[in-house]
């Protein structure tokens, strides 16, 4: 079963980080990245460019409006995913408890829909 | 069955034969069908099938010799049958019939007995897994694995039916949409994993012991589901915590006659008729207590049943062993920090070292500030000023209290102490 892993941060604390802390952190994630493609849960990922690059878009009869920044203004942003193949929740997870991220922000594991 | 003429009361005796089984095999039943089905919905359908079968079946054919590999065997065969049907109108379901078909060969191999008490934990720590909202995991683990019915989850919990099945439903269509399993926790996951099933449990007793509103003060059929969900924790999973925490609800619940008054007043610990206190109960919980603490570093259940059995052992209030406890609390604190441990071991240290000792730690936890809206922090003050002589200062503390208590017997009690300072 597909899950995609929400990595929730915040920006604040990231930004804040020195050099060297943050080289560590990326560190983390070629290692994990490398290590969940070797045991079979990777399908995919992507790290997200800071919130105030972003843009919502809505069209409301027909007119489409645009806004900048995101949906919700959050303590912790959405900044990047990962699409996982996992045997269950449990498996998914174990996964999801070992992206860098969990230690300092949020994780939030969702199971794909199956239209098939 | 032989005989035309007795067979009116054969008949009512297999009534009662199925009743019997009903009540003690239909939980292990469903946990079993539960995982050869693979959702909680199907497996239900499938028991209660089962069920109607041997209405049917038992008096005409006679009780077979395993009524309950009988029943999984019945509610499995009924299931399968069911999809088939339906696969006229979703041929999705002619895949799902043929894999639960093939899946077991066997009848041995899914109701040997190791499997089938395995199915019962399996169904207990899927009811309490930490993806599932705390209120869902107490109502799914009511229903599903001691049996009672959404009205009877409600009345015990003072809330609407509807809630309660809401809950359930939202429970289990999350059990299926995302996946849970149907499984017992590995070794590394255990520790975290049996805290939340007896996180559950003991929400359960308490929620019977003490009701946090309303006029009873116990609800006495909560905490006796409870005792026996701990009970079949401790048969199927020996855990030391799981030990300590059955321990510490028999000796809570040894004290339920003398806890409160004929007239439906609340007696403390101090002043209780000792000789009403349940023995039975209180030499269960202290074997239970000695064997948690005796397989290794005790954890927070077992240290609190620890306490309870020191108490349990005194003749009254005044022989008790209040340095041992304060003791205990010590070891609590590290295993476990808590305002409100750190609240009873204040007024452990009290009865050891008199009402000024205990005013000062009390006054230092307030100050805090995390123990502000909890009753219990203001009357713990208000007895030791009112001991010491500061009848001001207690008359405000327990004023306090009264603001913040919910429960009748409870603000009769402080009302009483009110007076009492007049």
């Amino acid at each position: 079963m597909r899950y995609l892993c929400l990595i929730y941060d915040e920006e604040k604390k990231l930004g804040a980080m020195s050099k060297s802390e943050s080289d560590a952190f990326l560190g983390e994630y070629f290692a994990f990245t490398e290590d969940i493609k070797k045991s079979g849960h990777y399908l995919g990922g992507e790290a997200l460019q800071p919130v105030n690059t972003a843009t919502s878009v809505r069209v409301r009869s027909g007119k489409m409006s645009t806004t900048d920044g995101p949906f919700a203004e959050t303590k912790e942003q959405l900044g990047g995913y990962y699409l996982i193949e996992a045997k269950d929740l449990n498996d998914a997870l174990q996964v999801a408890s070992r992206i860098p991220s969990a230690k300092f922000g949020t994780v939030e594991v969702r199971p794909i829909q199956d239209f098939s | 069955m032989s005989g035309i003429g007795n067979s009116g009361d054969a008949a009512s005796d297999v009534r009662g034969v199925i009743d019997t089984v009903y009540r003690t095999e239909s939980r292990r039943v469903l946990a079993t069908l539960i995982r050869l089905l693979g959702d909680f919905d199907r497996a239900e359908e499938a028991l209660h099938e089962a069920f109607s079968a041997a209405v049917e079946q038992w008096p005409r054919d006679g009780v077979p010799a395993s009524p309950r590999a009988w029943l999984v065997s019945a509610g499995r065969f009924r299931a399968i049958d069911a999809l088939r049907r339906r696969t006229r109108f979703d041929a999705s379901l002619a895949a799902l019939a043929s894999e639960l078909e093939g899946q077991t060969a066997s009848p041995v191999e899914w109701i040997g007995e190791e499997t089938l008490e395995d199915d019962r934990l399996r169904l207990i720590f899927t009811c309490c897994h930490p993806a599932l909202q705390p209120d869902a995991q107490v109502a799914l683990t009511l229903r599903e694995v001691c049996g009672l019915t959404t009205e009877e989850i409600a009345r015990a919990f003072l809330t609407a039916p509807r809630t309660v099945a809401q809950r359930i439903v939202r429970a289990k269509a999350k059990i299926r949409d995302a996946r849970i399993p149907y499984q017992i926790p590995g070794r590394t996951e255990l520790p975290d994993r049996l805290d939340a099933v007896l996180r559950v449990v003991y929400l359960v007793f308490n929620e019977g012991y003490s009701a946090s509103s309303g006029a009873t003060l116990t609800r006495h059929d909560l905490s006796g589901e409870a005792i026996r969900l701990g009970r079949l924790l401790v048969e199927l999973l020996a855990e030391p915590e799981a030990l300590g925490l059955l321990a510490l609800m028999l000796l809570q619940e040894s004290r339920r006659a003398a806890r409160t008054s004929p007239a439906g007043e609340l007696v403390l610990l101090d002043a209780q008729d000792r000789s009403a206190w349940d023995r039975g109960l209180i030499a269960d919980g202290v074997a239970l207590v000695e064997r948690a603490l005796g397989s290794g570093p005790p954890g927070p259940y077992a240290l609190q049943a620890a306490i309870a059995a020191v108490h349990a052992d005194a003749a009254d209030g005044a022989a008790t062993d209040w340095a041992q406890i304060v003791g205990l609390y010590d070891v609590l604190l590290r295993a476990d920090a808590s305002p409100v441990v750190e609240l009873n071991r204040a007024a452990a240290v009290t009865m050891r070292d008199g009402p000024a000792a205990g005013l000062a730690l009390i006054d230092a936890l307030l100050a805090r500030g995390e123990l502000a809206d909890y009753q219990f922090a203001h009357s713990a003050r208000a007895d030791c000023c009112r001991r010491l002589g500061r009848v001001d200062e207690a008359r405000t503390s327990y004023t306090k209290a009264l603001e913040l208590a919910r429960q009748e017997p409870e603000r009769r009690f402080l009302e009483r102490r009110l007076r009492e300072l007049e």
